[in-house]
This record gives structure tokens, sequence and C-alpha cells, in this order.
């Protein structure tokens, strides 16, 4: 007995150490920390190819990279990774979404559109020293055809089962240098559309090598290298100093996981990490009072809107409906939501693409005219709508719950009552890609920075298919069809922008959208670092950062 | 005992099959398509198609159920939907990183949550006893998001005393062997790196730790003063014992009973309720991943993960059990 409750009571003396070590643990580890270099370079630095240094940049963010195979995935996060990582065969400039070479020189387009041909940089290599060429861009375009798994690949060239290519039909490298792309058609926006990270050329021995693994060990030829990555927690690379364009200053690139928008801030507060992204509109002033913080605002390239069923019997049908509803909800009001960081929007597609219609006069916020459109079209007693909204915040609508409930409040004041549905994510896309609501809060962020991305994909009939639509409005238009199908397949820009701004006055008309805002997220970044210019595609290589 | 053990051992399948079902049938109840959610809504109908007939989320919901458990059994957890890697080396990091932060907030809980309830019980009505049981009842009041962004503001905004969140800080390199940071770096006698991972398990230990550590405080304090009422503890006290041996050594042991009870239960919350706490602190743990499977509807990374929690309970539990005896040799199992 005795010796027992010894035990018990040693137990816990033990314990009790464990945790007054523990403090005194605490604060000589934090010494390292104290001293505000976001990476404190540790004496017990064991095992490791490099050293951390003070040009690195740690970049917070709220979510982990799903895979780092840019092929395979959608989301951001991964998509933010792999750009570091990848080349594609050219790039976006960094100020706008007009292209510039990268692993190609130059380029030409036959007559027709249907045959590109690219010249490639020469003397690159991948990370893995095995050299870029032709036969190495010729792999990975064939690679893309081999599953549906390479999800960009299938939606940006139109693959399906029966037809994996997609308007790829041909891919072959005519000399070490030389490619040549044969399309079934001609596409205006292919170029556009090999500037997309999705498209970044890997090396054909890593993908060989690692097989299923490839996504956790990507090989590319870009400006930094991949180190390691511990899920939900880092993602390290290194700077490439081989690498053909500009060199990074920066020594290390190191991507964390800070789930937490409050707790993501105070980091940047404490030092530890020298950028990130997805900030509390609240913390904003916080950081003008900061002399050490900055904000950068990302150009948008994304529309929120809230879309009309038009394919339901009843009122959403009727065009004069959907335009009293664009006269009954005040923009302005909505605009408070979005806490300065939302632009009113009155188009389908952004002001930063080319293309966008300007002279196009928004509907004005006027109750009265609305009430008389509606009793024109036999509603002036009003009617019942749901309203389907995601319950997380989305790039383009950060408070969607709220902004329902705006538009709920809005709308009784002529007559319609809403009931708002609210779901999750995923369902709520599955819902309203079936066609369950009346009208759908929704938003999109562009590609490849072509306005066909925008009006195809969201507006034309093509893409209204009950269970896959892009377009929830399930907007059919037979005119606005055919200027799409025709700015597809012609190649002079200044003609496809006359096309783009028809449909979009077709549209305006029509009114199967009230269109919201444009959004410029914004990013907080330390002052310690200079030349980070957010790209409008929502990432950016990071070699053009530099260290003060 | 040992045919207790074993029978309890046997009891862990009916368990196993039960909340394999449950898991099963309840992630499909819920709306949403796991391939929608992998895809996005960039993909093709084509693409979704045919990732839904390779995942075989066509099948009729028994037969997907049976090739599920079939594997199980074989030892394979299955593959993440999402990330195409498989389910343990997915949680290998993760489940590790959990349980090293629940024991830390457990050990951290009992220590002081006993010290406070067995003080509060021997100096009953004095102003420790005021003190710690109204701490007691912010600690079970208080919400850890909170408390968790309090902490980060005051010792690492403000102080900087603490590293914010992570596990390690960038720069620390640790060779890895168990996951369990705290032991890998005592492992490798890499003495820098356990002192950091000791100053990044501080915070949100603590802040895990605080419900339970006020439960159990509570629990002690009262199981203590009935104990301490009894004719036993006055005989003792008559006979002219040491007032802390009298309380360690007759009072304690006696007490102890719905302690343990309770710190049991407390550990199997911790291991599936620190979802809160790894968002704050950033802690790459399995709550967090669990949470973020289920809103992307990756079944067997859901399904597999709430097994092996589940067979993590039932052992606690019978941990637990067998402590009992420890604590009260009357306690028979046979």
């Amino acid at each position: 007995m005795k010796r027992k409750s010894y035990v018990v009571f040693s137990m816990l003396i033990i314990s009790l150490l464990f945790v007054i070590v523990g403090c005194g643990g605490g604060d000589a580890a934090n010494q390292d920390n104290g001293n505000n270099t976001a990476a404190g370079d540790s004496s017990a630095n064991k095992g490791s190819s490099d050293s951390s240094s003070d040009k690195t940049i740690i970049f917070g963010r709220g979510a982990d990279s799903v895979q780092l195979d840019p092929s395979k995935v959608t989301d951001g996060e991964s998509i933010y990774v792999t750009n570091q990582i990848y080349d594609t065969l050219v790039r976006y400039k960094q100020e706008n979404t007009e292209v510039q070479p990268a692993l190609a020189t130059d380029w030409k387009t036959s007559d027709d559109g249907k045959v590109w041909t690219f010249h490639l940089k020469k003397d690159v290599k991948f990370h893995d020293g095995t050299d870029f060429n032709a036969d190495a861009v010729v792999y990975n375009f064939k690679r893309w055809t081999t599953s549906a798994d390479f999800v960009y690949y299938g939606y940006m060239f139109g693959a399906s089962k029966d037809n994996m290519k997609g308007i790829i039909q041909n891919v072959e490298a005519t000399d070490d240098d030389t490619v040549k792309f044969t399309l079934s058609e001609p596409n205006a926006p292919f170029l556009q559309t090999l500037a997309m990270p999705p498209f970044g050329i890997a090396s054909p021995t890593a993908v060989k090598k690692y097989g299923d693994d490839y996504f956790k060990n990507p090989v590319g030829t870009g400006p930094f290298v991949f180190d390691s990555w511990d899920k939900d927690d880092k993602i390290v690379l290194h700077k490439n100093k081989d690498y053909f364009g500009q060199v990074a200053d920066a020594d290390q690139v190191i991507f964390r996981v800070i789930p937490d928008n409050g707790a993501r801030f105070m980091e940047l507060q404490a030092g530890t990490i020298n950028m990130m992204d997805g900030m509390n509109p609240e913390d904003m002033q916080k950081v003008k009072d900061d002399n050490n913080l900055q904000i950068v605002n990302r150009p948008s390239m994304n529309v929120g809107y809230m879309a009309m069923n038009t394919s339901k019997k009843g009122p959403m049908a009727n065009t004069k409906v959907r335009q009293a509803i664009n006269m009954a909800i005040d923009k302005k009001k909505l605009m408070t939501l979005y806490q300065g960081i939302g632009q009113e929007a009155k188009n389908p597609m952004p002001p930063s693409l080319w293309g966008y219609n300007d002279e196009i006069k928004d509907y004005s916020y006027n109750v009265d005219q609305a009430k008389k459109l509606l009793a024109e079209a036999g509603y002036g007693k009003g009617f019942t709508m749901n309203l389907y909204t995601m319950t997380n915040p989305r790039p383009y609508m950060p408070q969607p719950k709220l902004t329902a409930e705006a538009i709920q409040q809005m709308l009784k004041d002529v007559n319609i009552k809403v009931n708002i549905v609210e779901n999750d994510w995923d369902t709520h896309l599955t819902k309203t890609e079936e066609g369950a609501h009346d009208a759908a809060l929704m938003g999109w962020t562009g590609d490849n920075g072509d306005p066909d991305n925008f009006l195809y994909v969201l507006l034309d009939k093509d893409n209204a298919k009950k269970g896959s639509a892009g377009n929830i409005a399930f907007y059919k238009n037979d005119q606005v069809h055919k200027l799409l199908k025709k700015a597809q397949i012609t190649m002079d820009q200044g003609t496809r922008t006359d096309i783009y701004k028809q449909v979009q006055e077709i549209i305006h008309d029509d009114a199967p959208w009230v269109p919201i805002a444009y959004t410029t997220p914004p990013m907080a970044i330390s002052k310690t670092i200079s030349g980070y210019v957010p790209h409008a595609t929502g990432s950016e290589p990071f070699n053009y950062i530099k260290f003060k | 005992m040992i045919n207790y053990i074993i029978r309890r051992l046997l009891l862990l399948i009916p368990v196993f099959i039960g909340v394999s079902i449950l898991a099963f049938a309840l992630l499909r109840l819920i709306p949403g398509d796991p391939a929608k959610s992998m895809l996005g809504n960039k993909a093709t109908e084509a693409q979704l198609q045919s990732l839904r007939a390779e995942l075989k989320l066509n099948d009729p919901l028994p037969v997907q159920y049976a090739s599920y458990m079939k594997d199980v059994i074989k030892g394979d957890l299955g593959k993440s939907i999402k990330s195409h890697d498989s389910v343990i080396k997915e949680i290998s990091t993760r489940l590790p990183a959990t349980i090293e932060l629940s024991l830390f907030a457990l050990i951290i809980a009992i220590v002081i949550g006993v010290l406070a309830g067995i003080i509060s019980a021997a100096k009953r009505s004095s102003w420790f006893d005021h003190l710690s049981m109204t701490g007691a009842l912010f600690g079970v009041s208080m919400p850890i998001f909170w408390l968790g962004l309090m902490m980060i503001w005051l010792f690492s905004v403000t102080l900087h005393w603490l590293p914010p969140s992570g596990r390690l800080s960038v720069g620390t390199h640790l060779q890895t062997i168990t996951n369990f940071y705290l032991v890998d770096s005592i492992l490798t006698g890499n003495w820098f790196a356990f002192k950091d991972s000791l100053a990044h398990i501080l915070m949100p230990g603590f802040a895990l730790g605080t419900i339970p550590m006020a439960i159990i405080a509570r629990m002690t304090r009262s199981s203590m003063l009935e104990v301490l009422n009894q004719d036993f503890i006055r005989t003792a006290n008559a006979k002219g014992l040491a007032k802390y041996l009298v309380i360690f050594k007759h009072a304690l042991k006696n007490a102890f009973l719905p302690v343990l009870t309770v710190i049991g239960f407390q550990f199997g919350f911790l291991l599936g309720g620190a979802v809160l706490t790894e968002t704050i602190f950033s802690w790459p743990g399995v709550g967090r991943y669990v949470y973020q499977s289920i809103l992307s509807r990756d079944y067997p990374v859901v399904q597999s993960t709430i097994l092996i929690i589940a067979v993590m309970f039932v052992l606690i539990n019978l941990i637990t059990d067998i402590l009992y005896k420890y604590f009260d040799p009357r306690i028979r199992y046979d």
C-alpha cells in the first residue's frame, strides 16, 4: 500500500516538474523567435540540405495544397505553390493577363488558326537535371489525355470520355526545340489558356520515377525547387539558382498553413510570417496603423452575382421580373457587406479583362419602377421565391448569408417574399447545378484571363445542362450562343472585343443575373519585402520579390 | 483479470462493426458528392462520371460497405479521394500530433486540476477554495477559440514569449521517428528541437486542457469532501497522523475513483474534440483533418479515422477500468 501511493505521488511530482521545465524551455526557445527574423536559424540544424536565412518568404494561408501536380488540381492553394515550381510555355505578364514568352520564345499560328508552332528556349534544365526539350512538352500533353484526373486539360480543351484529347488533335516535336499543335477547330483563347499554371511542364523522368507519388515530389523548371511538404503544416521550396528567367532574391519560400484568419494575422504582427492572404476585414485598419505592414490588393478576376433560374416556369422565366429584381436591389448598400474590397458589378465579367463593356448603364435602384415592371409582368401582388446561398465566404462574396438577408429585405419592398436556403459549398454547387433554385448567389473566378472564360462558361446555352451547369441561370439565348461561338474561332482580338461587347449588351437586357460585385482581395505583407505584384489570376511566381 | 481483458477486447469486434456501419451510413446521409468536391466546379460531366465510376460510388451502398470492410480487415484503410494518398500515410503524421497534444493537455489538466481540487477540499471555504472553484467555473465555460486567440495575442504578439502556432519553428530541423516531436527530439538527442516543440505545445496544451482541468478540479473537490467526512479519516486524524499523509495517502486514494472515470472520458473527448484548438494554433492534427475531410466528403478518410479513434476510445476505457482495480482492490473482474 505504502509503496503504491508513493508511485502516485511521485508521478504527480514528475508531471509538475515537466510543466516547470516546459515553461523554462519556452523562454529559451523564444529568444530565437523574438528577434523577428521569420526563420530563426538553428544550431541543431541536422540532416538538411539547406539552411534557412533571412531571405525567406513565409506565406501564411488558410488551407494546405491538395496535390503539387498542377494538372490534377483545381484549388488555388495547390496552384499557388506549383506556380513557383513549374513554368508554362507562355506566362502572364506581371501586371495584366496578356501573355509573354516563358518556356517558348516565340510562336506562330496558321491562317486557319488550327496549327500553332512554338519555338522553345534552349539549354533549360528541369530541377532534377534532365533536359527540357520538345519531347518533354509532347510527353506532358500526351500524359494529360490519359485520364479524367487531369481536370483542367479536360475542362479547357473540351475532352470527353470518347475524345480524351479534346480539341488538341495532335502534338508533335518537329525538332528538338519546336513543338507543333494541331487543333480540330480554331480556338482563339488557346494561347491564353496555355499560360494557365495547370499546364506547367513537368519533368518526364520524375513523373515516371515517382508514379502515383509524383504529386508529392514535383519537378519542374520554375524559379523555386521543391524541398519538403509536411501536410497541413508547411511546404518548403528553395531558390533555383540556374533559373532561365529572373533568379529570385529570396533563398527560400515557405507556405505555412494557419487556418484561423485572426491567428494568421497575429503571426504576421509577431513577425513569424511575412505575407498572408485571407484577412478579416476588421484587421484592415490594424495593418494601416502598423508601420511594419502594408496592404496589397489583388486585381479582380472574379464576379459575385445572383443568378435567376430562367428555366423554371413562373416569374423567373419572365424578363420583366428579372429586370425589376435588378432595379429593386440596392448594390450600394450591398457593398457595405464587402467592407472596402468590393466594386459594384454591372457586367458578367470584371473590368480587368479586355473586352469589358463600360458603356453599359447599370439598372439603377428604383423601387417604384421595379413595382411597375412587376405589375406589367402580372406579378403586381408579388410572389414567393427561394434564394439559395452558401454558408461559407467566397472570394467574390465575403458574407453570403448577410448578402442573402439584405436581398431578402430589399425584395420585400416590391412584395417578393424570399425564402433563404443555406447549404455548405459542395451541396450548394450540386443543388444549383441541378437547378433546384429560383435564384442563387454564386460567383466565378476566371481561369485564363479571356472573356470567353466568363461569358461562354457562365452564360452560354452549351453550359446550361442540368447536373453540371456552369450557367446556373440556365440562360439560353441563341444569338448569344452564335456570337460566343464565333468569337471562339476569330483570331483577331479587335473583332473579338466587338463581339464580347455586343454579348454583354444582350445579357444586360435579358437580365439573367443581378451582377453584384467584383472584389479585389486584400493581402497583408511585411514592409521588409517589396516588388510584390499580385496577379489577377490568383497566383504569381515569387521570383520578383525583393528583400530590403 | 486476463479473462476479463480478453473479454473486453473481444467486445471490440461488435463495436468495430457498429461504428463502421454508423460512420459509413451517416456520411452518405449528408448531401454532397465526393467526385464533385474533388474536381470542383470546373469539371465536365464526363470527368465526374468517370471519377464516380473509379471510386465505385455508383455501386449499391451495401456493396460499397462490404468492399470497404474487406479492405479494412486486410489492413488497408483505403485511399483519400482528395489527395490520392493512403489514409494510413495521411494520418501517420496527424494522429501522433493529436495524441501528443491531448496527452500534454491531459497531464496539465490532471496535475493542476487534482492539486487544486485537493487543496480546495482540504481548505474548504477558504479564499483558495473560492478562487479555484470560480476559476473552474470560468474554465468550463471558456470558449477555446477566444481563449486561444487571447493567449496568442498576449504571449506571442505582445510579450514575444512563445511562438504563436505550429509544432516547430521554421528553420528547426527534426528527424522524425514516431512523429511525437517531444519524443523524437529526445530520441535523437536534439535538445534545441525539444525546447522548440515544448514551447510550441504549451499554449495549445493549456487551451485544450482548460475544460478538462476545470472538470477534474471540481470532481476531485467534491469526491474528496465526501471521503474527508468519513469515519476512517476522523480516526486517522485522531491518532495524530500528519495532515498531508491523511490527505494524500488515505483520502486521495479513496476519492480518486470518480476522478479517474472523468479522466478516461476526457481523454477520449480530447482526441476527438481538438478541432478548435488545432485550428487556432495551426496544429496539424487529426481533428482538423477529419473536419476538412467531412466537408470535402472524403469518405475513406472519415470512415477509417473514426474507426481508429473509436478503437482508441475503447482501449482507453479498458485501461481506466484496469486502473480502478489499483485504486480499489475490492473491485473484482472475474
